[in-house]
């Protein structure tokens, strides 16, 4: 299991790695809510919640999330508008 | 065997219309008055680089420029470790006999050369470009990260963090090259901007304008010799994404290996020169490194464990924190203070005994670590 895209494993170098859809569902494993952000583009949206989440399938992600977000928490990805782009954004699971 | 025989550092803060090469020779010329070694007698030139000034070949940029024909050249870029790395580098040059004397110098302006915003926004390229820097985060996001998950691991406060800008604060208000001068408290770095949370403005280094150098040599000058006793690294990844968990980080394994390396243990280590760029980074260092039990840095810091005269003074110039980050030759500074408190010439700052220091820098996101341990050795069969 790998997160960042490579061409082979990391781990033992085999080529083609099996591409697979995560669930989208996780757990907060840390929080940083930027207030000051250093691009014309990106300042338009503080302050914005970062995490690193540990999802269900056994890797770790950096996204946005709701500001009131608390480690620990269990929470769903969907996506959101970032400065020109789509990024991953995770809430509180219901 | 290697000694450190040369030091320089600039004041740190404002220079302006000073340039990066400019800066690089300021403390380069000092570094060379201070070994008492003449251009000529440099062989060997390692230099970090300049965000403000990026050259794919800075060393040789400043060697033509400084006027020195080397044997040995070149640059060096392992972020906040590039210092440490260049000194572990010049030692093994200088203990294999490919250099008799190396300059290790590096300088930048980059307080005055460039925005506020640009310096941020260059360094947070250190974050993967397809999986964080899209987030619009920043240096002190990726180390936010890391402290919110810390604080909550070992249970550590906002206010014990603070402690750490009040403590290097200190130290910088008795340095006159230091880039700030006014003491604060727990209560002002509670109060200050925050910039990523649990950071705010007063957890953070600042920018600023400076250089700094230093001389690694076979044979030592002065009549207190600095010899670096052994040193060791770990890199234990680049992203904060893809970084391991809090106890298996690079710091541990870096120190244990140095340890190894020379014989030496913790309670060895009479003067500490951490890596400071923020609050948070001090004192997962300091615990990491052993120098406090795990989630007890901030308490030995605000019983004075840590002040000059204190059982481990640490970075009595001030550190990243206080005395200012100007790049590579940021962490360089705490390596001159070093050599000032073992050479006994640290004026009104100096500590008691600073027979054994341990140095440490950190790169990216905790990703790149050097350990050091320095010994001074004094003339007994001259």
């Amino acid at each position: 299991m790998q997160y960042l895209h490579r061409a082979f494993c990391a781990a033992c170098g085999t080529g083609g790695p099996r591409e697979a859809r995560a669930s989208g569902r996780g757990r907060v494993y840390a929080t940083s809510l930027v207030c000051r952000a250093a691009t014309p583009e990106t300042r338009v949206h503080v302050p914005y919640n970062i995490l690193l989440v540990d999802c269900a399938e056994g890797f770790r992600m950096m996204a946005h999330g709701d500001n009131g977000l608390a480690i620990g928490d269990a929470v769903t990805a969907s996506f959101k508008p970032f400065a020109g782009k789509l990024v991953p954004y995770f809430t509180k699971e219901a | 065997m290697s000694f450190i025989t040369g030091v320089g550092l600039t004041p740190f803060g404002r220079h302006e219309g000073s340039s990066s090469l400019d800066l690089m020779s300021k403390a380069a010329q000092s570094a060379l008055d201070d070994a008492g070694l003449k251009r000529a007698e440099i062989d060997g030139i390692l230099c970090g680089y300049s965000t403000v000034s990026p050259h794919i070949m800075l060393a040789t940029v400043f060697a033509e420029h400084f006027g020195i024909r080397p044997s040995y050249a070149h640059a060096v870029q392992v972020g906040g470790a590039t210092g440490l790395a260049m000194t572990m580098l010049a030692h093994h040059l200088v203990v294999s006999g490919v250099c008799r004397n190396v300059l290790v110098v590096a300088g930048e302006n980059r307080l005055t050369g460039q925005s506020r915003d640009a310096s941020i926004q260059a360094l947070a390229q250190v974050g993967n470009p397809d999986y964080e820097v899209p987030l619009g985060p920043t240096i002190p996001a990726y180390y936010g990260l890391v402290a919110s998950r810390y604080m909550h691991e070992y249970g550590v406060t906002e206010r014990d963090l603070a402690e750490f800008a009040v403590l290097m604060r200190a130290h910088a208000c008795t340095h006159p090259g230091a880039q700030f001068h006014d003491p604060i408290t727990v209560a002002d770095v509670m109060a200050s901007r925050p910039v990523a949370m649990p950071l705010k403005l007063l957890d953070c280094c600042p920018v600023s304008d400076g250089g700094a150098a230093f001389v690694i040599s076979r044979e030592r000058t002065g009549k207190t010799g600095v010899r670096i006793r052994g040193c060791a690294q770990a890199h234990t990844h680049q992203h904060v994404t893809a970084a391991p968990s809090l106890s298996e980080l690079g710091a541990e394994i870096a120190i244990a290996r140095a340890k190894e390396a020379t014989g030496l243990a913790i309670s060895d280590v009479r003067y500490a020169a951490i890596y400071d760029s923020f609050t948070i980074t001090l004192a997962m260092l300091l615990e990491d490194l052993g120098l406090a039990g795990r989630g007890e840095a901030a308490a030995r810091a605000r019983a004075g464990h840590f002040s000059r005269d204190g059982e481990m003074p640490l970075n009595t110039h001030g550190g990243l924190l206080s005395y200012g980050h100007c790049g590579v030759g940021g962490a360089m500074a705490h390596l001159v203070e070093a050599h000032l408190q073992m050479t006994g010439r640290a004026a009104n700052r100096q500590v008691r005994d600073a027979s054994i220091a341990l140095l440490h820098g950190d790169g990216g996101v905790l990703s790149s670590h050097v350990s050091m341990f320095l010994e001074r050795v004094r003339r007994a069969s001259v």
